[in-house]
């Protein structure tokens, strides 16, 4: 049953077996998915024709790898801006929440909490609608009364920015909530005892002692941000982020360089979960 | 002398629950001076409403004269030492002492002049670029009193601040914190529910019950002769007896204990015939086999077991009605014929006594 | 608590943030989403008050059954999800060294770092006709042909799993984690079964992580478009497809809002439910 009980021998085996293939299981497909970009093939499947380069060097006319696919290329920046913006908005909003909701009092609190916890239940999907709908209604109507055009209100980089950190603002109000609360108070009134304003005492010592959580959060923040799909579909203008321009791509039939741009993404992840991971074990 | 802290029927009031109810006091320019209470009697509450972190309900703080009121706590003169230290942890120890000097924007090298000053002066030289987490819990204290010490306040507030070391350091810091306090020369308030911290550190010492002042004297005095049964019971230990007064003539009285034993002893206020009264008496204040007994009250006790603690050692008694007695067992070897079961004589001074008449 | 903690100024400074993220991009949007809901065009074109929206969801068939499919294979992909998770959690909390403990932690998360979008087509690769298992069991004889393992239910709730299966992985290894081993060596030591185990004391203690975790698959499922679009292609008939379709395709966003409306409904309600039924605040399940 657990380590200290004992168990048959039948049993350990196949409960290990058990979780074994579960493993399997989530690591298949991207494992599949990076030994692809390197099939020297016109497509991402098998028969396995030799180890090529081409998914991500060539540079056409027949095979465009990912370094010289310009679509691709600039759906990338984009997504690096847009995840950018987001972290570092729903980094200070939720930053402002957690401090708001935790430490002060004022009436409807209950409510406002309440409010903030919603993106946690609204489907992605209605987030973005109802964005897209209040921004056009928003924009006709300063439109129609000051004859001002204003594009923010049109499906675009911004408005996505605006979309994407509506929701993950809480994620990052949450995390950091959780850090403040473990936060012991008689510090902070240990340093307005020795003469610091209330700015004072948040910025050296609650803020400081918040850093880790904070850096945490933000990271976690760009991640959510970088891979959204389903707020972005419908707020997405000109200026396709990464996971759209994906998509657009794998539903209209793909080749390999959709392979060798998983292979970055993955590696990419892996490698900032592995720095977050690293730093949050560093301030245990 | 001139008072550095008054404090006049100051009153908090949470809900219907009184915590600090009429209490006042006045605490000397440059003296120790302790509040001495049981958990929960109010002590930190009054702590926190001078350091300024609560609001009185009714009733002043002033400090060297000025009044507190609106006053906020970063603008006050005094400086509190928090129960568990809260020293910044993402801070060296320098960093610490060095956070109130950097708030009242004092210059870098004066700082640097300073926090090498006090670190001296609490024993710590040369400690600045320690971590907080290195210092073992002696020296924590130090820091967190010189954190306080180096902004000069007027009045240096203390939270029980050993109540988290062990034993053997926390009987080293008592007298060190007396040292320390004689040196600087800053008045100390100091708080404790332990009433051995309180007697040996305090020039003056207040005891605190349910919110209210039992008594405020030195550690002398509320040993010696407590005013109330509370205190009596509270500093020291005490052995009760509760009986009925049978005469009197004065202070002197004669009493009849519900066991029946008569004792003669001196009673603390007025009291008449017949009226119930509780005895305290004190085990040192008892002397086994007198051989004196002229004067005393003198009766027989069963040993039940010794409990030996070195210089602190005692006898615990029972009396034939099996009330439990506790006896001081100098240890100077005349008593060293005494084991357990023996039946011995015990005899005290009817003045050894502290008598008052019983409540309700 | 104390009274000079904070100050009006920093009160404000926290508060103003807040209050115009909530009410501008939370609170306004979703009365507007309500408002388009009810909205529609008479003959001439201009803009009324209508519930024809609503009666079109009710009498096209389609619209209302793809509605009821797309909330019963949700929880059947929430409780499959829940099935799974449990004993792989149970395993890396209670079972496995503690030396291994760590790293299969790590690897259980990492998968999920990566983009939906990565992993949906790791699937694809790997089931589509001309995939990569096709291709093995074609070379191992095990089949003649490839067959289309794509674009079916059970392909589609499969994936649905695979996606949010983090979610409920993660709140279940954190309550594991606070359930003291010596309680469930007490029950075997006072001659519990298995079974008993399992039901009188893993799970009960779970509850608050079970119930956080279902929340947060379901709500994910239910809104998740890309993976029954990818996975289950023209036959998966999706709720979030049909509300897509109104905006994208039809250009029909009144018809749209009352679709997003009726499924902001559902996930609620159903959510709400959810919660009754194990007794929790929607804030307990948050933290």
């Amino acid at each position: 049953m657990i380590r200290s009980l004992p168990s048959s021998k039948k049993y350990a085996f196949s409960y290990g077996f058990f979780v074994c293939c579960y493993f399997v299981f989530l690591f298949a497909p991207l494992f599949v998915t990076c030994v692809l970009a390197f099939n020297n093939s016109d497509f991402p499947s098998l028969p396995w024709y030799g180890f090529s380069l081409d998914w991500f060097v060539a540079s056409g006319p027949e095979r465009v790898g990912i370094f010289n696919d310009s679509q691709n290329l600039r759906a990338i920046a984009t997504s690096f801006q847009t995840a950018f913006w987001v972290a570092l908005f729903s980094t200070i909003v939720g930053t402002c929440a957690a401090f708001l909701f935790e430490q002060e009092n004022f009436p409807f609190k209950n409510l406002l909490y309440f409010l903030m916890l919603a993106p946690l239940v609204i489907p992605g999907v209605i987030l973005g609608i109802s964005l897209l709908l209040a921004a056009n209604t928003a924009g006709t109507f300063i439109e129609n009364s000051f004859g001002i055009d204003v594009p923010l209100f049109r499906p675009s980089f911004w408005l996505v920015v605006t979309g994407q950190f509506s929701f993950i603002a809480t994620f990052v109000a949450l995390v950091v909530s959780a850090r403040l609360r473990k936060f012991d108070p008689t510090l902070e009134e240990a340093a307005m005892n020795l003469g610091a304003t209330r700015l004072g005492v948040i910025w050296h010592i609650t803020l400081k002692y918040l850093r880790p959580a904070i850096f945490g959060a933000g990271a976690v923040a760009f991640l959510m941000s970088f891979e959204n799909f389903n707020t972005t579909l419908f707020l997405v203008g000109s200026q396709p982020t990464l996971p759209i321009n994906l998509y657009l791509q794998v539903r209209d039939g793909s080749t390999p360089v959709i392979n060798a741009i998983s292979l970055l993404l993955i590696v990419g992840t892996f490698a900032l979960a592995m720095v977050n991971l690293y730093f949050s074990k560093e301030k245990d | 002398m001139d008072n550095d802290l008054s404090v006049l029927n100051l009153v908090k009031k949470f809900g219907d629950f009184s915590a600090v109810d009429q209490v006042t006091f006045d605490v000397p320019q440059g003296s120790f001076f302790s509040i001495l209470g049981p958990s929960g009697c109010g002590k930190t509450t009054l702590l926190r409403m001078v350091a300024g972190f609560e609001e009185p309900t009714s009733g002043s703080i002033q400090i060297r004269g000025r009044d507190m009121a609106g006053v906020a706590p970063n603008q006050r003169p005094v400086n509190l030492v928090f129960q568990h230290l809260a020293l910044f942890p993402m801070m060296n120890v320098a960093e610490n002492i060095a956070f109130g000097l950097k708030r009242r924007k004092v210059d870098s090298a004066t700082i640097k002049k300073q926090t090498e000053e006090i670190l001296e002066r609490v024993g710590l030289p040369g400690y600045g670029q320690q971590r907080i987490n290195q210092l073992s819990g002696g020296q924590k204290q130090r820091v967190a009193i010189a954190r306080c010490l180096v902004l000069e306040p007027l009045v240096l507030l203390l939270d029980e601040p050993l109540g988290a070391l062990d034993l053997k350091l926390r009987e080293q810091m008592k007298v060190e914190l007396k040292k320390l306090q004689a040196k600087v020369g800053t008045t100390f308030v100091y708080i404790t529910h332990d009433q051995s911290e309180a007697l040996v550190m305090s020039d003056r010492i207040a005891v605190m019950n349910k919110g209210r002042y039992e008594q405020i004297g030195t550690p002398q005095e509320l040993y010696g002769k407590p005013l109330t049964p509370f205190v009596a019971q509270f500093v020291g230990d005490n052995n009760v007896w509760s009986g009925e007064v049978v005469e009197q003539s004065g202070k002197n009285i004669v009493m009849k204990t519900d066991e029946g034993f008569v004792f003669r002893t001196v009673i603390q206020g007025s009291i008449a015939v017949g009226q119930h009264a509780d005895l305290y008496l004190r085990p040192e204040t008892i002397r086994i086999q007198p051989a004196d007994k002229e004067a005393l009250n003198c009766f027989n006790v069963t040993v039940k077991t010794i409990l030996f603690d070195g210089a602190n050692s005692r006898l615990l008694t029972v009396t034939p009605q099996e009330h439990e007695l506790l006896v001081a067992l100098p240890q100077n070897r005349s008593f060293d014929h005494i084991k357990p079961g023996q039946d011995i004589e015990v005899g005290w001074h009817p003045d050894a006594a502290i008598c008052f008449r019983a409540e309700g | 608590m104390a009274v000079p903690r904070s100050s009006k100024a920093v009160f404000w400074i926290f508060l103003a943030p807040v209050l115009c993220w909530l009410l501008l991009l939370i609170v306004l949007p979703h009365l507007d989403l309500l408002r388009m809901s009810f909205a529609g065009e008479n003959e001439l074109g201009d803009m009324t008050w209508t519930l024809q929206n609503y009666r079109n969801f009710f009498t096209e068939p389609i619209y209302w059954n793809t509605f009821l499919r797309t909330a019963v294979f949700s929880i059947i992909t929430t409780f499959i999800t829940f099935l799974l998770a449990m004993p792989v959690a149970f395993y890396i909390v209670k079972v496995v060294r503690p030396r291994l403990q760590g790293a299969m932690m790590l690897m259980l998360l990492l998968p999920f770092w990566v983009s939906e979008l990565v992993r949906i087509y790791g699937w694809m690769i790997l089931l589509r006709e001309s995939g990569v298992i096709n291709h093995f069991l074609v070379k191992f004889g095990l089949i003649d042909r490839p067959i289309e393992m794509l674009y079916n239910d059970a392909t589609m709730i499969m994936g649905l799993v695979y996606t949010s299966m983090l979610f409920m992985v993660v709140p279940l290894i954190s309550v594991m984690e606070s359930l003291d081993d010596s309680l469930i060596e007490a029950a075997y030591d006072l001659g519990s079964s298995k079974s008993v185990i399992w039901f009188k004391i893993i799970l009960p203690h779970c509850k608050p992580g079970i119930t956080s975790g279902s929340i947060v698959v379901f709500m994910l499922v239910l809104g998740n478009y890309l993976t029954p679009n990818l996975m289950g292609g023209k036959n998966s008939l999706w709720f979030t497809e049909q509300i897509y379709n109104q905006f994208i395709a039809s250009f029909n966003w009144n018809q749209g809002a009352a679709f997003g409306f009726l499924l902001l409904l559902l996930s609620s309600l159903i959510i709400w439910i959810g919660l009754k039924l194990s007794r929790q605040k929607l804030g307990e399940v948050a933290s």
